[in-house]
């Protein structure tokens, strides 16, 4: 097993696949909590798509592709973050209007380039060899920015996810603490996704705090689940893929269903003893 | 000097003025009644009290060392917290953000100072509980600490009893009162239940899109509105 295990980490991009996931796993969890009791959870669905059309674009166009995706997610995130406060479009409807037409607008400009192949199916599903020494250095940048932000405003974003009214009424700025969400949530999508795929990132942040709520009963013990559940599953989930090799960001997804699973029966054989 | 004091306030949305020429104000230790119809302007104008709403004419102003971050708000339930996972303690002790400013933690002071509030509600026994679990009257207790941790002078109730049964109602009712007369805390409640209101208030508020009447609960007992509105509005 050690021995497996030393070979696979003689790998670089399986080093950098771990460094990246288990950072973007933390991150993604932690924003997830909120964004999930919020209601907000398809947002992080509807921002990968975004993130695959921007990909797309800057593929075709040879710029960066994180140059590019990253600025335009975090501009759909506040837009759709706006666009959910106010009540005259549905959340639910906007989010799927921006996915499907960034979705549309991606395979348009692949078919007109490269055409459709291996790429796509890469961008779609995800690709362990996506990362980059250049992602490794921004997913620690961003896991560091995100852990410091998520501690030193816990309180506040705890307050604006339970009850946003009486948190803006006692003098909370809960629009600047969505808008710093919304952003953190677009750079942690952006960073993940070409690892777990456009169709699939959005499970990193749904998963483990909906997991962590089965059998959890505070703010803070959800978090700390969640956190841990998440960078869990992730290395769980590349070493299934390593070994089996499974597509990466599928397999993670299995160990968090597992994960969902494992505590839902947790959270019932409570409920049970607590009767 | 009054807590609040509303001079020719209007409100509205988008140019729509939805409650107009507002004058009354609040003192130290009342206990106001804010009644009137559905679309009467009350939640309006609750929101313009917490600053969430800009007023369209006229002023708000606060006195008496109140400060509009510093109001105990108790707000109606949202869906959100139906089945939110969180600890009554880490509910109440919310309400201490306020003097927290930019510091992100909670010192021994605002722990001990949730502690007794939810001691004075009865529910020091609930605080490691989670807040899903409670029963209607135990989550408005429990948001009521968290109101009282946000304030030391002015606590304002928006239709606090709704869905709650008739036992559980009288109870909160006595609490209110109870906090109102031994803490002084001066207590502003949007209501429906307009017996109560006038059993319990010591000052009306009627809207209907302007003041239809402002005093003393006595004198709307004898007033025109006070007794069309506690007759049921059918003699008139």
């Amino acid at each position: 097993m050690t021995e497996t295990l030393f070979e696979m980490l003689s790998y670089p991009f399986m080093v950098r696949a771990f460094v990246v996931g288990i950072l973007v796993a933390l991150c993604s969890a932690l924003l997830g909590v909120s964004l999930v009791l919020k209601r907000y959870s398809m947002i992080g669905d509807g921002l990968s798509h975004v993130g695959f059309g921007a990909m797309a674009v800057a593929a075709a166009a040879n710029a960066a592709p994180l140059a590019v995706a990253i600025p335009v997610v975090i501009v759909a995130a506040v837009l759709l973050l706006r666009i959910s406060g106010s009540s005259r479009i549905k959340g639910d409807a906007a989010i799927a209007l921006i996915s499907t037409s960034s979705l549309a607008i991606g395979v348009m400009v692949i078919s007109m380039t490269t055409g459709m192949n291996t790429d796509v199916y890469n961008y779609m599903f995800g690709s362990i060899l996506a990362m980059s020494q250049e992602d490794v250095a921004l997913s620690v940048t961003l896991a560091v920015v995100v852990l410091v932000l998520y501690i030193f405003f816990y309180q506040k974003i705890f307050a604006i996810t339970f009850d946003e009214t009486f948190a803006r009424a006692t003098g909370v700025k809960s629009g600047l603490y969505n808008t710093l969400i919304a952003v953190l949530t677009a750079v942690t999508i952006v960073l993940g996704m070409r690892m777990m795929g456009a169709l699939l990132i959005s499970s990193l942040i749904i998963f483990p705090a909906l997991t962590a709520m089965r059998a959890c009963r505070t703010f803070r013990s959800v978090t700390i689940h969640a956190a841990v559940i998440s960078v869990v599953c992730l290395a769980a989930g590349l070493l299934m893929s390593y070994l089996g090799g499974t597509p990466a960001g599928a397999s993670v997804v299995m160990a968090n269903i597992a994960a969902l699973i494992l505590y839902s029966l947790a959270g019932v054989l409570r409920g049970r003893m607590n009767r | 000097m009054a807590l609040i004091r509303c001079e020719n306030v209007s409100i509205g949305y988008e140019g729509q003025i939805v409650v107009k020429d507002l004058n009354f104000q609040i003192a130290s230790g009342d206990y106001l009644c804010i009644v009137g119809e559905n679309g009467s302007g009350k939640s309006t104008l609750v929101k313009s009290l917490l600053g969430l709403k800009s007023v369209e004419k006229g002023q708000i102003i606060f006195g008496d060392g109140l400060r509009q971050t510093e109001i105990g708000y108790l707000p109606q339930q949202t869906e959100v917290q139906k089945d939110f996972p969180a600890s009554v303690y880490e509910v109440v002790v919310s309400g201490r953000l306020n003097s927290r400013g930019i510091r992100p933690f909670y010192t021994s002071a605002d722990k001990k100072t949730a502690f007794e509030k939810m001691k004075m509600l009865g529910i020091e026994d609930l605080s490691g509980q989670c807040f899903r679990d409670l029963s209607g009257g135990q989550k408005q207790r429990a948001l009521l600490a968290r109101a009282l941790c946000a304030t030391k002078t002015l606590l304002l109730l928006d239709e606090p009893v709704t869905g709650l049964d008739p036992i559980v109602t009288a109870e909160f009712y006595e609490l209110i009162q109870r906090i109102n007369k031994e803490s002084g805390i001066a207590v502003v409640m949007v209501s429906h239940d307009i017996e109560s209101a006038v059993k319990y208030a010591t000052h009306i508020l009627h809207l209907q899109e302007k003041v239809l009447f402002f005093g003393t609960a006595e004198d709307y007992q004898k007033s025109r509105v006070g007794r069309t509105f506690l007759g049921g509005g059918a003699d008139d």
